[in-house]
């Protein structure tokens, strides 16, 4: 993957709005900000109610992902161009997930919903229905995902990198900082972990860095690029957003999401946890 | 043990504080944007911490509000809206208090 194949520019999708085959899908959380103002002829998916099975800790399975994509209308072929709110970190998570579930075409859009608005482009709240189709979805592909015991194994062999904010990495912070900081797990960060927080490979629009400047900041963080990586956040949105600048920008072979992250992690009984701004001993 | 696996999406801005947040062991840094006499509604607000370093941003209410949960300490509140200057508030949080930053853009 490449910048090229993965990304997509605010005035390319301004001018394929109506491209047959292109889908714009627009993820967010809070959903009211799609019923707010959506792009014309967007689609919603919201990252819980449709991607998270309702009463267990996972994802939805193969057949629920298959329904929930026919549904909507998304076809197999279909070009799938992510945006949201957050500075995309839920449309980087889907974008993850339509990757795990084989989606051959998903891109997303550069800025997502914040240059967009910024850029003062057009918004609507006309509802958007889609003719349905039949999707078919592979098996999850777990070369991208990691589980609980990949973390633990990786801790001193492979590159962690820890994407949130220095205070939740050093354990000052249990979340970030829009959210209460009440929670019942540990704070701090796997050991080994390097702090790399997923705002840095992001301009203040929410635009991606340039190749070379994220080159850079992964190489002076330590990132070594001849080991396996998994990233990791509080909840697996924002260090999907690293994996994708990872993976699909710079190129990067066997790269993991972490989706459990510090929510999990952070509960388990007798892991190793490290505190403070140091990554800390194997 | 309750986990709290909710979403990172900024909850409702101008919404009362739930009552199972305790306020007494919150950072609160919270304002509201405006320009002249107008709540700007929509606004992208960052909190950078005493590095500058990112650490959330919210989206402003339709009451032109913010709030984050923060740590005791020195934060930098940047605000970033459509056809305006980007506009930095030095702010101070402790524990237990809520930091009132007024912004105008």
């Amino acid at each position: 993957m490449s910048r090229d194949s993965a990304l997509v520019s605010a005035d390319w999708a301004e001018k394929n709005l109506e491209t047959p085959g292109v889908v714009f899908v627009e993820v967010d959380e809070d959903t009211t900000a799609y019923d707010g103002g959506h792009i014309p002829g967007a689609i919603k998916l919201d990252w819980k109610k449709d991607l998270q099975d309702p009463v267990r800790r996972d994802f939805v399975n193969r057949q629920q992902f298959q329904a929930l994509l026919s549904a909507r209308g998304i076809g197999n072929d279909d070009t799938v161009v992510l945006y949201g709110g957050n500075n995309n970190w839920f449309a980087a998570y889907a974008y993850w997930y339509f990757k795990l579930y084989g989606h051959g075409d998903v891109k997303l859009l550069d800025g997502g919903r914040k240059k967009w608005e910024l850029d003062n482009r057009a918004l609507t709240t006309e509802t958007v229905s889609r003719p349905t189709t039949s999707y078919s979805a592979t098996e999850q592909d777990l070369s991208i995902r990691a589980f609980r015991d990949d973390v633990v194994a990786a801790i001193g062999t492979q590159n962690l990198v820890d994407v949130r904010s220095p205070d939740e990495y050093a354990g000052r912070l249990l979340a970030p900082a829009h959210l209460p900081q009440e929670q019942a797990q540990r704070p701090g960060h796997v050991p080994t972990a390097i702090s790399v927080p997923w705002s840095k490979a992001a301009n203040e629009d929410g635009t991606f860095k340039s190749d070379d400047e994220l080159r850079k900041i992964y190489a002076e963080a330590g990132l070594d690029d001849s080991k396996d990586t998994i990233a990791y956040c509080r909840i697996g949105e924002r260090s999907s957003h690293t994996w994708f600048v990872l993976q699909e920008l710079l190129g990067h072979a066997r790269v993991k999401n972490y989706d459990g992250s510090w929510t999990e992690y952070g509960s388990l009984v007798g892991v190793p946890v490290a505190l403070g701004d140091e990554p800390g001993e194997g | 043990m309750t986990v709290d696996i909710s979403g990172c999406g900024a909850p409702e801005q101008s919404a009362p504080i739930p009552a199972s947040v305790d306020l007494e062991k919150e950072t609160v840094i919270s304002g509201e944007v405006r320009a002249g006499d107008e709540p700007v509604a929509g606004a992208y607000v960052r909190l950078l911490d005493r590095t500058g370093e990112f650490t959330a941003e919210v989206p402003t209410s339709a009451t032109g509000h913010f709030r984050f949960f923060a740590a005791p300490g020195e934060w930098t509140v940047r605000t970033l809206a459509p056809r305006a200057d980007v506009v930095d508030r030095r702010v101070v949080a402790q524990r237990g208090v809520v930091a009132e930053v007024a912004v105008a853009i």
